[in-house]
């Protein structure tokens, strides 16, 4: 019941919060939630079922390719454009999976970085294409197919925010749902959930599958916000930042590497604005996360929680 | 009706070989025990009864199907169930999770991704029901790895037993568990439901010959000795073998 007031309180923040925001600060809230979307994709593979990827930008670069392509040089309808995007994050998860998921730990760490430069290594070389490293500008924001334009950042936010939580509320169910609780089980013994008669690979996979997915969807919700995609999206970069994201707000909770994504991106914005070392700042957050709030910012919280009451 | 039948199975690790042409039926019902000093091969014959490794050669036929290449989540929902040596629960779980993923390996929604599991309070009825019949009633709130070490041998049992195994093997149930531990948990192990088949690895002298109606023997790969437990009481090869030369010495002549 608490939770439920909680849940609504915080929506009801987040959609009144556009009229108190300039709107710089507005496209940056809107960059946090399409972060946080990308990081909670992450974190139902490697939060929930114990497998780490360093290529998930694979997916997130993929939607985002997928639609600026589409947009710029076929056609500009919204709906054919971002289930394109979606189909075919889901399409390079659904192959990356069959490779990547032989393996575990370290080495699927590897593989899924190799599968993701391959992609990166495309994007790069074939100008034709992708116009290499100067990427793809000029993408428009949605307007064709819909009832209203989402050009104006304040349309776009909300179009964002209700993505958002429809998306939440889906991983909710998902992670709660039978199959979430054998992907926690897989996680903590997999040999065990075979003999109890779980197919384990299939679990793994269907998760792999739906974490692109939802990367890709945050990739084209990025694609639109920024109105520009290079390989950058691709790029390990990308990756290590969403690993980042769910070790800090707290691998294996929903709502954990949401906050990681918001306050990465945050931190970004900030740091940036004065010195040009953003990425050493985010591998000593990354140190200093590991070794004193192991299990992320949430973890950390609850266990505080738990030892005061 | 044979519950499980192993024929001429042969298991090598690289050049060591591990079983060596192991044959043996089981019937249902039945209870066998399978003895053995360390590193005779027992806990393999169980890895490659339940699938998690492929024998190099031989075939294992479960209730008359062959079953020597099948995956082991089909062997589990064929009916077979296992316990390990080495207590591989769900550390960070809680009791009723870990009792509840039991219970929904052998339920036909444990791959329903849009419902939450609440929703299924036949779920939760059967693992509060193994709860309580286990005498952990008012446990599953508690995270597994603090559970005292005997109780998560108990556990280890219940999970095995919570999906209605029709062969069960269980890998030393009383592994490092102190003597009135042990005896409970034989106590357990003998009022299991009568058409539950058990194969037990055992040390524990006592616990394997209450418990077996027959036992074999396994010495390096090979199957030595098998028979019912008088007989097997009595062959002097079992003596030298599993109690020690020495050991069978010193009760002849405390018998003499």
């Amino acid at each position: 019941m608490r939770r439920r007031v909680g849940v609504a309180a915080a929506a009801c923040v987040m959609a009144l919060v556009p009229f108190v925001l300039s709107s710089y600060q507005l496209g940056l809230l809107t960059k946090m939630l399409i972060f946080a979307l990308f990081a909670m994709s992450l974190d139902l593979i490697l939060g929930y079922g114990g497998l780490p990827s360093l290529g998930h930008a694979a997916y997130f670069g993929v939607g985002a390719y997928t639609v600026g392509l589409l947009a710029l040089r076929v056609i500009d309808n919204f709906w054919i454009d971002f289930g394109a995007g979606l189909l075919a994050a889901g399409v390079t998860s659904a192959l990356f999976g069959l490779l990547a998921l032989r393996a575990r730990g370290a080495y699927l760490l590897m593989i899924t970085l190799a599968l993701a430069q391959v992609l990166w290594g495309i994007a790069f070389g074939w100008r034709w294409l992708t116009g290499g490293d100067d990427g793809l500008p000029g993408v428009p924001r949605p307007a064709a197919g819909l009832p209203w334009s989402l050009a104006g950042g304040l349309s776009f936010y909300y179009f964002v925010l209700v993505v958002f939580i429809a998306v939440t509320a889906a991983l909710w169910i998902v992670v709660k749902s039978p199959f979430g609780m054998a992907l926690i089980g897989i996680r903590e013994s997999e040999r065990r959930m075979e003999v109890l008669g779980y197919d384990t690979w299939r679990y793994k996979y269907v998760a792999f599958v739906l974490a692109g997915i939802v990367a890709g969807l945050s990739g084209n919700l990025y694609v639109y916000y920024n109105g520009f995609v290079s390989p950058a999206y691709l790029s390990i970069v990308f990756s290590a930042m969403a690993l980042i994201m769910v070790i800090l707000g707290g691998a294996g909770t929903l709502l954990g590497p949401a906050l990681g994504g918001a306050i990465i991106v945050l931190l970004e914005n900030v740091i940036s604005s004065s010195t040009e070392r953003w990425l050493t700042v985010l591998g000593v957050i990354y140190v200093v996360v590991t070794l004193y709030a192991p299990d992320g910012i949430l973890g950390f919280a609850r266990r505080r929680g738990a030892r005061s009451a | 009706m044979t519950a499980l039948s192993v024929d001429a199975l042969r298991h090598d690790f690289g050049g060591l070989r591990a079983l060596d042409g192991v044959s043996f039926d089981v019937a249902e019902g039945e209870r066998l025990v399978i003895l053995g000093p360390n590193g005779a091969g027992k806990t393999t014959l169980f890895n490659l009864v339940t699938g998690i490794y492929a024998p190099t050669a031989g075939r294992i036929t479960l209730f008359g199907r062959d079953v020597t290449r099948l995956a082991p989540h089909r062997r589990a929902r064929l009916g077979l169930g296992r316990t390990f040596q080495v207590t591989t629960l769900f550390p960070r779980l809680t009791v009723l999770e870990s009792v509840l993923l039991a219970v929904q390996g052998a339920d036909g929604a444990r791959f329903t991704l849009h419902r939450p599991v609440t929703r299924f309070p036949r779920l939760y009825a059967r693992a509060e029901q193994l709860l309580d019949e286990w005498s952990l009633t008012g446990r599953g709130e508690v995270p597994t790895r603090e559970l005292s070490y005997g109780e998560q041998r108990q556990l280890e049992l219940l999970l095995a037993l919570a999906a209605r195994p029709r062969v069960l093997l269980l890998d030393e149930p009383t592994a490092g568990l102190s003597p009135a531990e042990t005896a409970s948990v034989a106590a357990r192990i003998k009022r299991f439901p009568r058409d539950v088949t058990i194969l037990l690895i055992e040390h524990d002298m006592d616990v394997a010959l209450e418990l077996a109606e027959r036992l074999i023997v396994l010495h390096f790969g090979r199957v030595i000795a098998a028979g019912p437990r008088d007989e097997i009481k009595r062959d002097p090869r079992v003596a030298e073998i599993y109690l020690g030369v020495e050991e069978s010495a010193d009760s002849r002549t405390r018998d003499a």
